[in-house]
């Protein structure tokens, strides 16, 4: 377990960005026939998702948050030290999409930018990095960028996963200010367990080849994927984090020394609708506190987390909110974050 | 404990219609489901504080070969 510690550095702006086409989960039964959709769709929680068209990369949905961001807030662009770019749906396997994210933003060559390949807790594993370079004193801004095209990830004809995932992108501004005050962040990883989500070929382990790409019948249910798709054992991962990311709360909660119901709210990763309802009840948590947008745009991996800050808290923010922030997921990774959230300049959702 | 947990088990997977044997296999029961796999595993950590990976949990075929599971991990 890592724990870090910050002074009077925040989130000055945060703004998302969604794909327009709306996929309704109802409706979504080229594979599967429309009763058992049916069924799924009402456990599950998720009604709706994005998905971006085939010219729309993770990248295009930062870019769009990031630009209206900038513009919102008046940012010299010239005062951005640092662009960090979260994601697992890379534009290229090189060059960093970062890289490409300083130039089509009109950043200075001066700008460092770089690309985070990490998953569901990415937001957290984001904000810790970028907080980390801002502790130089010479660094003015930061701009974190998290976006996901998680429905490329997975098959359609896979219902173990066909009807969870979409796509986000979000952009944060990351300045130095007393008023954030002190945050705190818990970082975990557990390689044990890297096959409980994964894509097994197409990297260098198991290269692409004609094989990894034919589609194969993998499980006694009829579903369907390649080995380029990824697959997830949902019940190995819910039975891990139900036990471990209480533990991580709890503990960062100590660690800051700060009561729970200091919290204002608690902004849970969207994975999905059962394990939040259970986290929430094993801390007992009240549900107003726990907002959730899994209904709208399903599991867009690490970008949950700002997504949902930006599209469920922005009426019911004051002037200054203690938020605790929780991410797990691929990896498998696991985060926490307790931070003050003050006078946060949230843009509305784009849809491209 | 063997009554309690048939007792939990209809709840979770919202059977009313009949009684439970606990020689039943139950994958066989049409409500069985990946949900009410999720559901199990979170009543078996509430209930009982216990967890079962799927490796284990594959080799459980009937309703007394899981409360006999649950024993054994309950110390």
């Amino acid at each position: 377990m890592a724990y870090l510690k910050f002074q009077n550095i925040g989130i000055s702006g945060l703004a998302a960005a969604v794909p327009a086409r709306v996929i309704d989960n109802y409706k979504y039964t080229e594979h599967f026939d429309e009763e058992s959709v049916k069924e799924v769709v009402d456990k599950i929680g998720i009604k709706e998702r994005r998905f971006a068209d085939p010219d729309t990369c993770a990248s295009d949905l930062c870019f769009t948050a990031a630009e209206k961001l900038l513009r919102e807030m008046e940012v010299d662009r010239e005062e951005i030290d640092l662009l960090v770019f979260i994601s697992q749906t890379p534009d290229y396997k090189m060059p960093a999409t970062g890289i490409i994210l300083q130039h089509r933003l009109g950043l200075p060559k001066s700008t460092i930018a770089f690309d985070i390949n990490i998953g569901c807790s990415g937001f957290l594993y984001g904000l810790t990095t970028v907080y980390s370079y801002m502790l130089q004193q010479g660094f003015r801004k930061a701009l974190l960028l998290d976006g996901e095209t998680r429905s490329r990830v997975y098959s359609p004809k896979d219902r173990n996963t066909a009807f969870l995932f979409g796509d986000a992108g979000a952009a944060a501004i990351i300045e130095r200010d007393e008023k954030y005050g002190e945050s705190f962040f818990s970082l975990n990883s557990d390689g044990a367990r890297e096959d409980l989500i994964k894509i097994d070929a197409g990297g260098y382990r198991n290269p692409s080849s004609i094989e990894s790409l034919k589609e194969k019948v993998v499980d006694e249910y009829g579903n369907i994927r390649n080995d380029e798709h990824a697959h997830m054992n949902g019940a190995d991962v819910f039975n891990f984090l139900i036990r471990e990311v209480p533990r991580d709360v709890k503990n960062t909660l100590e660690y800051a020394e700060i009561g729970k119901n200091l919290i204002d709210f608690f902004v849970f990763h969207q994975a999905n609708d059962y394990i939040n309802s259970y986290l929430a009840k094993k801390l007992k948590l009240d549900k107003e506190k726990v907002p959730m947008s899994i209904e709208k745009f399903g599991n867009t991996s690490s970008v949950s987390i700002p997504l949902t800050i930006a599209s469920e808290l922005p009426d019911k923010l004051k002037e200054n909110n203690k938020l605790l922030l929780c991410g797990f997921g691929v990896g498998l990774s696991w985060a926490t974050a307790i931070l003050n959230l003050n006078q946060c300049h949230i843009s509305d959702i784009s849809e491209i | 404990m063997e009554q309690k947990f048939i007792e939990q088990l209809k709840e979770i997977l919202e059977i009313e219609d009949r009684q439970l044997k606990l020689s039943d296999e139950f994958r066989e029961y049409p409500e069985w489901d990946s949900l009410g796999y999720l559901e199990l595993i979170a009543m078996m950590d509430e209930e009982y504080g216990v967890s079962i990976e799927t490796d284990d949990f594959r080799k459980l075929i009937t309703l007394q070969d899981l409360v006999d599971e649950i024993k054994k991990r309950m110390v």
